[in-house]
């Protein structure tokens, strides 16, 4: 079974998100950046399900610029065997299912995992853009895999419940919690990562469909109005005749 | 050219959602001086779908397939793509929901269409550029983005556009088959398992949250927060630590890496309010914070607080709710 996992490069969540003056642009500096919490998902399940069934290969993709690559070796730390890094700024979601699918299918790989949805630009796009692409399912988002041969049973959740759904493969999943507990790379993995092949290959596809023009940031509050601990109930009287919410 | 909509239904019903993309799609259209068609999926019943008319809606397609009841993602994209070329949409509105998701970003490839998700404001259409407010960092910002494509696909985000009500208009339901085959039911799911809701609220579609945190020391004292939620008809929720442990359930989890609510009201109890959390919740119209430690962050985000222990202040806050009603 040949894993294709795809992870995204995004500002670590603890980061306090600014912009460039002109506000076209987040601002990098001294932003620590992370594998996207949600692609820890998708890499940790590829890895042990390829462990359970004792052959196959997981392969790591992240369309992104060189700045990436300390992720990328985190992820064949945490136990990844190869890597492509797509040389390019993901510009937007349809630019990089171009990237995703064209590398699925010249690799031929039998199952496409990725995170839900990256905790940056939020799109929860990119699933669906490569299953149609590729003309083959998307489950999305995933919360539960299971792999028997060439058939897969995922839970898909939806608002409100979740559904079971079997697929065979290829297919692509968006995988989100509590779909595994995500691995954190070890000694022996960071050792052994250093040597693991990183391809770079160019980007190819048409260009991206869509533009950013502006960043903003939400609104302030005002400021928080205390109410009295022992007077509690008043509270619910400003909720009805000042906020008017209940 | 039009605007299609998307409305999704659940055991006859237009979903509250559903009715906000109703009325933004019918904005859409008057915007570009044209009409707005839904097609409905799920299980829908025909007197609701008229009843669309009150947001704006001119005629609603409805293919009564039974197959269609449950979401299988090949088959509501063949029937929303034949309902667009049919209509000939410029723009297709619907929920950014995991059915909107999940169908919007197949039909953007088939449909050769820019795609924007996460979107809180209707567009702006002057000097020839299509632009979107959407919500991007995880609730931390906001960003606006140019569709430059001839077609665009638009996700609303729930609770942040109001649903009009034009009280009596009807739209005209016309039924619609998209020729489904066999083959596009391929992926339908095996089995549908929804949540024991015993009177509850759901929390994507709720007006009103009650969360808890590491404050509440316990799942057994749940009861509190369920208590003054019932009393408010609220959701309940809770904070990552929480269902990181188990004490909710992972449906549950509001924030970063959870999911994100734009209720009217979010009260939040026990919570510290890291910037994890804040980013899932900030986004609601009032928010209410119970917390012992008055230094505790979540508080610089507020609207209104109370500097107590929630043992202590949620019975009170149930029973003056009650007393209201």
């Amino acid at each position: 079974m040949k894993f294709l996992v795809c992870i995204s490069n995004v500002p670590d969540t603890t980061t306090k998100i600014t912009f460039t003056p002109d506000n076209k642009e987040f601002n990098k500096a001294g932003v620590q950046f992370v594998i996207n919490p949600w692609d820890e998902y998708a890499l940790t399940r590829a890895i042990e399900l390829k462990e359970a069934a004792g052959n196959g290969t997981v392969t790591v993709l992240n369309v992104g610029e060189a700045d990436t690559e300390p992720n990328i070796r985190k992820a064949l730390a945490i136990g990844a065997d190869d890597a492509i890094r797509v040389n390019a700024a993901p510009t937007d979601a349809y630019f990089v299912a171009e990237q995703i699918a064209a590398i699925a299918k010249e690799g031929a790989y039998d199952v496409i995992l990725m995170g839900k949805e990256s905790i940056d630009y939020n799109g929860f796009q990119v699933h669906g853009m490569v299953g149609e692409m590729l003309g083959i399912p998307t489950v999305a988002p995933a919360m539960k895999l299971d792999l028997s041969g060439s058939t897969a049973t995922l839970e898909r959740e939806i608002e409100g419940g979740k559904e079971i759904v079997t697929v065979n493969t290829p297919f692509v999943a968006s995988c989100q919690q509590p779909m595994c507990e995500p691995r954190i790379p070890n000694m022996r993995g960071i050792m052994t990562a250093r040597t693991k092949p990183l391809k770079v290959v160019p980007p190819v596809g048409e260009p991206a469909r869509t533009q950013v023009a502006e960043y903003a940031l939400p609104p302030k509050k005002q400021g928080v109005k205390l109410i009295d601990a022992e007077n509690a109930g008043e509270l619910i009287k400003l909720l009805r005749n000042e906020a008017k919410v209940i | 050219m039009s605007v299609l909509v998307v409305v999704e239904c659940a055991d006859g019903e237009v979903k509250k959602s559903s009715l906000e993309v109703a009325s933004y799609g019918a904005q859409v259209a008057a915007q570009l001086g044209t009409t707005a068609t839904v097609i409905a999926v799920g299980e829908a019943n025909e007197a609701n779908l008229a009843k669309l008319g009150e947001q704006g809606i001119t005629k609603v397609l409805y293919d009564a397939e039974p197959r269609l009841k449950d979401f299988v993602n090949n088959a509501y994209t063949k029937l929303i793509a034949t309902a667009a070329e049919q209509e000939q949409a410029k723009v297709i509105v619907l929920a950014n929901s995991n059915i909107g998701a999940a169908v919007g970003s197949r039909l953007s490839v088939r449909l050769k269409a820019s795609l924007a998700t996460n979107v809180v404001e209707l567009p702006k259409t002057d000097g020839g550029q299509f632009t979107v407010k959407r919500g991007a960092f995880s609730g931390k910002a906001f960003s606006d983005v140019v569709l430059s494509g001839d077609r665009k696909i638009i996700a609303v985000k729930k609770n942040s556009t109001e649903a009009q009500h034009d009280a009596g208009k009807t739209a005209e339901v016309v039924s619609f088959s998209a020729q489904l085959s066999d083959a596009d039911f391929a992926d339908a799911p095996k089995q549908v398992i929804m949540q024991d809701q015993a009177g509850g609220v759901l929390l994507p579609e709720a007006e009103r949250v009650v969360s808890g945190g590491r404050g509440m020391k316990g799942p057994e004292n749940w009861n509190l927060i369920e208590d003054l939620a019932k009393a408010l008809g609220a959701a309940t929720a809770c904070s990552k630590p929480v269902s990181d442990v188990d004490w909710r359930p992972h449906h549950e989890h509001v924030g970063q890496t959870g999911i994100t609510v734009s209720p009217n009201l979010y009260i939040a109890c026990g919570i510290s309010g890291a910037i994890q959390h804040l980013a899932g919740v900030n986004s609601s119209k009032v928010i209410v914070v119970i917390n012992k430690d008055p230094e505790a962050p979540f508080f610089k985000a507020a609207d209104y607080g109370i500097v107590g222990d929630v043992f202590d202040v949620l019975p009170k806050l149930t029973a003056a709710v009650k007393a209201l009603n």
